[in-house]
């Protein structure tokens, strides 16, 4: 059982952790989800005593980790796969780690066998593949047969046998009633390894439920509608009948709406009253990917911009005015400008109980306006994030 | 069940034996300093007789078989920097804090067995410079059994060994292997012998660690304008504050640090 409570962790005057509380049972693997730079690896260093936290505090079975009557025995961790003396062969390097630990030597050739490096055993990790550096952390948090056991992004450089290999380590470990926290960005892997997730989001908690709970709460189904191009105003008379139905509108990058809150038969219904034919009207499941980046997508450090190429086109050439090609358009050719917010929050969607914050741009009133105007809610984001800056700074 | 200490002795030198620069930086140490002694031993024998009547009177033949020494000590350096050093640059520090939360049992139980491996390669490499230069001496030669000769031989492994202990200091409060190379390289091999060349500076330099320490493997001393106000011990003894305050200062930076 991992607990923290109000852990925080400030670098001058940037925060990489804010006021985190969380609670990591045994028997079920956790996942730890969150972009890139989320604090998902300071708060994992700060579990095992690496980085000291600015206030609040995390222990392992009520005890700080140096406090830990031998920590190795307790707890392994997967940190960073890449942190070994190359010039060390494997098997020294596990030697090493276990004598640290007291584990008697004949423990590290059981670990090279259940990550499958007993062939490179005495070859030095310099020449290690990115893989095969993750299986030699994974051995090294394995030698203790610890109860709790922690894993940065373990599946990072492993091929499709290696990811499918760690997520059954994984619950098998958790089966074994351990306790499992692994870090990930990537949703889709969470959702077939973990059975609980927390996600955080600049360092802050955005959600702490189970996958269950989370896809429940974040895949709403939505209906996608096309009219006909030719015909804009039929859209907007079809945006304004749905509307008054109760449904909930946005529009699509291509033009498309997204429809929530009204069944498929009654949008066919609603459109032939409003005489406005439809090229397109079928069934579309929010994938779990798209609730995730939605709910962290505020929270993103690392926000690619479109590339300009400036000083690189001579002329606009014929294609310049093509969506998507030209100077002044949005990258994918959008049609209605959301550029901050690719995944605007679904109107239909149950909000998330668990959300500390207004990361998920949840403004149900406001969200359905006609697709002419852009949603409220994706211009509330930067100007969160401003604010946040500015409470780093203090 | 074994105490903490010696299982983090033990893991430290699996560590240590387990890399190759500890077999370059240490064997490099032995075999220079050992053959330029003994060349500059051959050399001095050779011109003998067109020295000065001082420099006949003043002349050491212990301290000349160490002549080697202040090149040899930069690979005592290396290796004193690369053991601490690469813990940082290579990330295993994490690793191995994660598995010793206890930092103060974690940095000297490596820096004990860092230590010990450098003082027995030192020692050998003290009195191997030492024979073979007496050799090389010829008539000129000292003999062990000479007063003061045996402390100056063996100070001459101390020195060698508290040099590499210096380094591993250094490199704990600085973290970088090229930052703390950069560093003790250039002090050790020009400026401290720079200042201790030059009259206004030689009260100073010869506080400095290299300067002081190397007063123990002189057997004849007091001479001339080569006064210092420490004697062979005064000046070990020196050279050891300088070496305790390094590490005081990397336990600190250990201690304080987010690894």
């Amino acid at each position: 059982m991992i607990e923290a409570v109000g852990l925080t962790k400030r670098y001058g005057a940037k925060t990489a952790v804010h006021n985190l509380s969380f609670q990591v049972r045994p028997g079920v693997v956790t996942g730890f989800l969150g972009p890139n730079g989320s604090g998902k690896s300071t708060t994992m260093r700060m579990i095992v005593g690496l980085d000291r936290p600015t206030s609040g505090q995390v222990t392992i079975g009520g005890l700080p980790y140096a406090q830990l009557p031998n920590a190795p025995r307790q707890v392994g961790a997967l940190l960073d796969a890449k942190a070994v003396h190359g010039g060390r062969s494997a098997r020294l390097h596990l030697l090493s780690l276990a004598q640290l630990a007291g584990i008697p030597a004949r423990r590290v050739d059981e670990v090279l066998g259940v990550v499958g490096l007993q062939g490179v055993a005495g070859k030095r990790s310099k020449g290690f593949s990115l893989g095969m550096g993750q299986r030699l952390g994974i051995a090294a948090a394995l030698l203790g047969d610890p109860q709790v056991l922690l894993f940065d992004e373990p599946v990072n450089g492993l091929d499709p046998e290696g990811i499918l290999w760690v997520r059954n380590l994984m619950k098998q470990l958790a089966a074994e009633g351990r306790t499992v926290f692994v870090s990930s960005h990537l949703m889709s892997e969470m959702a077939l390894t973990a059975d609980h997730l927390i996600v955080i989001g600049r360092g802050q908690l955005l959600a702490d439920m189970s996958v269950q709970d989370f896809i429940a709460a974040n895949s709403a189904g939505f209906a996608r509608v096309r009219t006909p191009d030719t015909e804009p105003e039929g859209r907007e008379k079809l945006t304004a009948a749905l509307v008054e139905a109760g449904g909930q509108v946005l529009s699509e990058p291509d033009g498309a709406l997204r429809v929530t809150g009204v069944p498929l038969p009654r949008i066919s219904d609603l459109a032939h009253d409003a005489d406005v034919r439809l090229w397109e009207l079928s069934p579309h499941q929010a994938s779990l990917e798209e609730a995730y980046m939605r709910m962290t997508q505020a929270a993103v450090d690392y926000r690619s911009t479109a590339d300009q190429r400036a000083g690189l086109w001579q002329a606009p050439g014929p294609y310049a005015q093509a969506p998507g090609y030209g100077h002044g358009m949005p990258p994918q050719g959008w049609a209605q400008p959301a550029p901050e917010n690719p995944y605007p929050a679904l109107p239909g969607e149950q909000p998330n109980p668990y959300a500390q914050q207004a990361a998920v741009p949840a403004a149900p009133a406001e969200a359905p306006a006609a697709p002419a105007a852009p949603p409220a809610a994706p211009a509330a984001a930067p100007a969160d994030l401003t604010k946040r800056d500015s409470e780093d700074a203090r | 069940m074994m105490s903490v200490p010696t299982q983090v002795l033990q893991s430290e030198w699996t560590k240590i034996k387990s890399v190759r620069s500890t077999v370059w930086t240490l064997g490099l140490a032995l075999v220079v300093t050992v053959a330029l002694g003994a060349l500059i031993s051959a050399l001095t024998k050779s011109q003998f007789d067109k020295l000065s009547m001082k420099e006949k009177i003043t002349f050491d033949p212990t301290f000349t078989s160490f002549a080697g020494m202040g090149l040899g000590q930069l690979a005592m350096i290396v290796f004193g920097v690369l053991v601490v050093a690469n813990e940082y640059s290579t990330g295993m520090i994490r690793t191995s804090l994660a598995a010793v939360p206890q930092r103060a049992t974690f940095l000297f139980s490596k820096i004990t067995i860092a230590a010990l491996l450098a003082l027995a390669v030192s020692m050998v490499t003290s009195f191997l410079s030492f024979f073979l230069g007496q050799a090389m001496l010829g008539e000129h030669k000292a003999s062990i059994s000479d007063p003061g000769v045996l402390r100056a031989v063996v100070g001459g492994g101390l020195y060698m060994t508290l040099i590499s202990v210096f380094a591993m200091g250094v490199a704990t409060m600085l973290r970088s292997p090229m930052l703390s190379l950069g560093i003790l390289m250039p002090f050790f091999f020009l400026i401290s012998n720079i200042l201790g060349a030059v009259p206004a500076t030689k009260k100073v330099a010869q506080y400095f660690p290299d300067q002081a320490g190397r007063k123990v493997m002189q057997v004849i001393t007091g001479v001339g304008d080569d006064e210092s106000p420490y004697g062979p011990w005064g000046g070990f003894t020196i050279m050891v504050l300088w070496v305790v305050a390094a590490l005081l200062g990397g336990y600190a930076v250990l201690k304080e640090r987010d690894a």
